[in-house]
């Protein structure tokens, strides 16, 4: 420690933690990289304006792009996010470095075996390929390393979990009537929502996509494997949101001169997220055979409520900055925007990112309406919604974050500012115009996921503007997004790179307006929310996939390559579970 | 727990956003009689689906007055029908689509309109379409199915009630004779 105020700093305070911070932002950072390079080729690739890669490779780089950036960079940020709001709100290290190190270690092994999969694809003798986009959706068969190594991924991430519930659990025995910390309140019941629902994927890849990649068994129930997918992949998105939602409702009042207006509000948002993010995985599957309307519609029902904890946040979030407006002078019904800090980097960008993040909202709200969902299902307009949440709200926060989280593991001060605003304002004027041409594209029909939506029988039709200008609106945003990435990269590089300082950021947070003291302790009661969201999970999710195994073709599709005996087994845990489900329903209803 | 006034309003009008969805859409499936894709179309073997009675030569059978019946297989990178032969329907018909696949994953879009479906092998969707004027639809696969997933595309021709029936005899009368 240098000198006396450099000892308050995160990284002279925590240095282990500082250093796994660091390394999960570098995993991150490098993945954004790849993964934005090979958005700016997709973008140019299917709007015909530059193709330099074969069309049947376009799948190889759009599964690169779906897992480096969706599950590789946003998760490993995450990681590093709730590593240093454990640490910093508990004001403890974790219990143990090298736990911390054996979690970056596995997650990092999992991630290059998958990405040597992935890549594999553009080798065609080597006989190693994973083009099965990010959703692997069987019978498409990826290497088994593929699977192997998400699973080692998943498996890591469950490992980090533990982590920071053990720091919790060490920081209790010494603090046993006080309320969990807000920002170790957040993490806890992310990372339990992440449990229940990951267990749909392991099951999916341990006991079926593994296996059958191996030989080991003959073909999977396509639709169970499917739906096991979507049991995970709505929730991860939450697991993408969520550590934006730390940073907007810790970091951005701050950033914005004032504090959080309500401590217990957050709390309460959280634990929606923590109940309702897994019982709506159906409604990624409106138009599936399959499944009963029944459960699509409890599917929608639910979804329709989760709008509440967002709804929820836009009020908390833009009352503190408000405040935070006030506190800086600011004035009037809207003059106060005017007093806000928007030459600093980090709160432009969270600024525009949850600016954005409204938008997809309501584009989000057309596609969980059940049945004008038919119109865009699986068209771009889809991947222009969720390059509005995953792709703004929580992709720009994270990046923006950066700019006031980097700094504290590194102990140096940010590079460029004015590269920085310049780099946040040119992803947002990027993802306008990508996002809204990729919208109205989707009206017209063009469908996502493919190298050439370009068709010999027909011609897409949309009614303002034309087929041409969206293309070059797509290809214009993508070129905007991907220049601001490298903005990003180098700015972050050469932050790195620059001199110790004995006050690299003001890391100070604090105290929310109202504060925690004022709501029931039962907000903390973690066992009790996990074991209501354990209920959801299991009201929402029995029923249908105990119909997709009887009706579907068992547990493996196709014949039945499992022995009689065993497959009598499943049957009659899955005939069990439902007459008791029935009997509980006769009884409530 | 102390909850401002504004913030007791705003979460007020959100609820009534909520529920004013969710009753929008209870009055799209109930009221307007917009249907889902449920499990209704039931279920077929992907592995025997040459044999099978519909899926085996799928394509177009009258039903009734002016209601038919429609069998869609979707495999790497066709449909059939669609594809190599296009999709003939009559105009002024109630058409009921039979939708499966034969391989991986695909998906059915009839560009520009509302029928939409997945198709998941072992899985039939079922859902019913109007058509009204004669004219082209254009058709694609909207889900990722593989290399050539983006030349999957076919056509449906919609065509004047007794030109469709002298192709539909046609049709008849060639399958007859191959038997």
């Amino acid at each position: 420690m240098a000198t006396a105020s450099g000892g308050s700093e995160f990284v002279d305070k925590f240095p282990d933690e500082a250093a796994i911070v660091k390394a999960s932002f570098l995993i991150a950072f490098v993945s954004l990289g790849i993964g934005a390079f090979f958005g700016l080729i997709q973008a140019l690739h299917r709007t015909n304006v530059l193709r330099v890669i074969d069309s049947a490779d376009y799948y190889t780089v759009l599964t690169g792009h779906g897992v480096l950036l969706a599950i590789v960079f946003t998760i490993f940020f995450l990681c590093g996010v709730f590593h240093w709001a454990v640490a910093r709100s508990l004001d403890r290290p974790a219990e143990s470095a090298l736990f911390s190190w054996a979690w970056v270690g596995l997650m990092t092994t999992g991630t290059v075996l998958a990405t040597v999969a992935i890549l594999g694809g553009f080798v065609p003798n080597l006989g190693m390929s994973a083009d099965v986009l990010f959703t692997f959706y069987a019978p498409l068969q990826a290497h088994p390393i593929f699977y192997i190594g998400l699973a080692m991924f998943i498996v890591g991430t469950w490992l980090a979990g533990a982590d920071w519930f053990l720091s919790y659990r060490a920081w209790r025995k010494n603090h046993e009537d006080e309320r969990i910390p807000l920002q170790t309140f957040m993490v806890l019941t992310t990372m339990i929502m992440w449990y229940v629902s990951t267990l749909g994927v392991a099951v999916s890849v341990v006991f079926f996509l593994i296996p059958w990649s191996l030989g080991l068994i003959e073909s999977v129930n396509p639709l169970l494997t499917r739906t096991l997918f979507w049991y995970f992949g709505h929730p991860i998105v939450y697991f993408w949101l969520m550590p934006a939602y730390l940073l907007w409702y810790t970091v951005l009042p701050k950033l914005a001169g004032g504090r959080l207006f309500s401590d217990p509000l957050a709390r309460v948002v959280f634990l929606l997220f923590l109940l309702l993010s897994t019982p709506v995985g159906i409604h990624h599957q409106y138009l599936d055979p399959g499944i009963a309307e029944g459960f699509k519609f409890i599917a929608m029902t639910n979804t329709m409520f989760l709008l509440l904890p967002s709804l929820l946040t836009a009020f908390t979030v833009v009352a503190s900055v408000e405040h935070g407006a006030r506190q800086r002078g600011g004035e009037g019904y809207l003059r106060w925007l005017g007093a806000l800090p928007w030459r600093d980097p980090a709160f432009t960008g969270m600024a525009l990112a949850g600016a954005m993040f409204a938008a997809g909202g309501f584009s989000g709200m057309i596609n969980a309406g059940m049945n004008i969902n038919y119109l865009i299902h699986n068209t771009l307009w889809v991947p222009g919604h969720f390059h509005l949440t995953v792709g703004t709200a929580v992709a720009l926060t994270m990046m923006a974050g950066s700019y006031w989280l980097v700094p504290q593991v590194t102990g140096t001060k940010l590079y460029s500012r004015p590269i920085g605003l310049l780099q946040v304002i040119m992803w947002f004027v990027g993802m306008v115009f990508m996002s809204n041409a990729m919208h109205r594209a989707g009206l017209a029909g063009i469908p996502r996921r493919t190298a050439e939506p370009q068709y010999q029988n027909f011609e897409f039709l949309t009614p303002i503007g034309s087929i041409f200008e969206l293309r070059v609106q797509i290809a214009l945003g993508g070129t905007l997004l991907f220049l601001s990435v490298v903005l990003f990269l180098f700015n972050i590089l050469l932050t790195s790179l620059g001199e110790e300082s004995d006050r690299p950021v003001d890391s100070y947070l604090p105290e929310p307006l109202s504060g925690p003291e004022g709501s029931p302790r039962v907000l903390d009661n973690l066992a009790m929310w996990t074991g209501i969201a354990a209920v959801l999970v299991v009201l929402a999710y029995t029923l249908p996939l105990a119909g997709i195994i009887q009706n579907g073709g068992g547990l493996f599709g196709g014949g039945l390559p499992v022995p009689a005996t065993v497959s009598a087994g499943f049957d009659l845990v899955a005939t069990t579970v439902t007459s008791a489900f029935n009997t509980l329903w006769g009884v409530v209803a | 727990m102390e909850i401002h006034a504004y913030e007791k309003l705003w979460l007020a009008l959100a609820l009534v956003l909520i529920v004013g969805f969710i009753g929008t859409i209870t009055y799209g499936a109930a009221g307007a009689g917009i249907e889902m894709i449920d499990d209704e179309g039931g279920t077929v073997d992907p592995a025997t689906l040459d044999q099978h009675p519909k899926f085996g030569d799928p394509g177009i059978e009258r039903t009734g007055e002016n209601s038919y019946d429609v069998y869609v297989v979707a495999r790497q990178f066709v449909f059939e029908p669609g594809t190599t032969q296009p999709l003939r329907v009559p105009a002024d018909s109630t058409v009921t689509f039979h939708v499966t696949a034969a391989d991986v994953i695909h998906g059915f879009e009839v560009v520009g309109t509302n029928a939409n479906t997945m198709a998941i092998p072992g899985q039939v969707s079922e859902f019913t379409v109007q058509f009204e004027e004669p004219g082209e639809y254009g058709m694609l696969c909207n889900e990722y199915c593989g290399s050539g997933h983006h030349v999957m595309e076919g056509k449906i021709v919609v065509m004047e009630q007794d030109e469709f029936d002298s192709w539909y005899e046609q049709q008849q009368a060639d399958g007859e004779a191959e038997n």
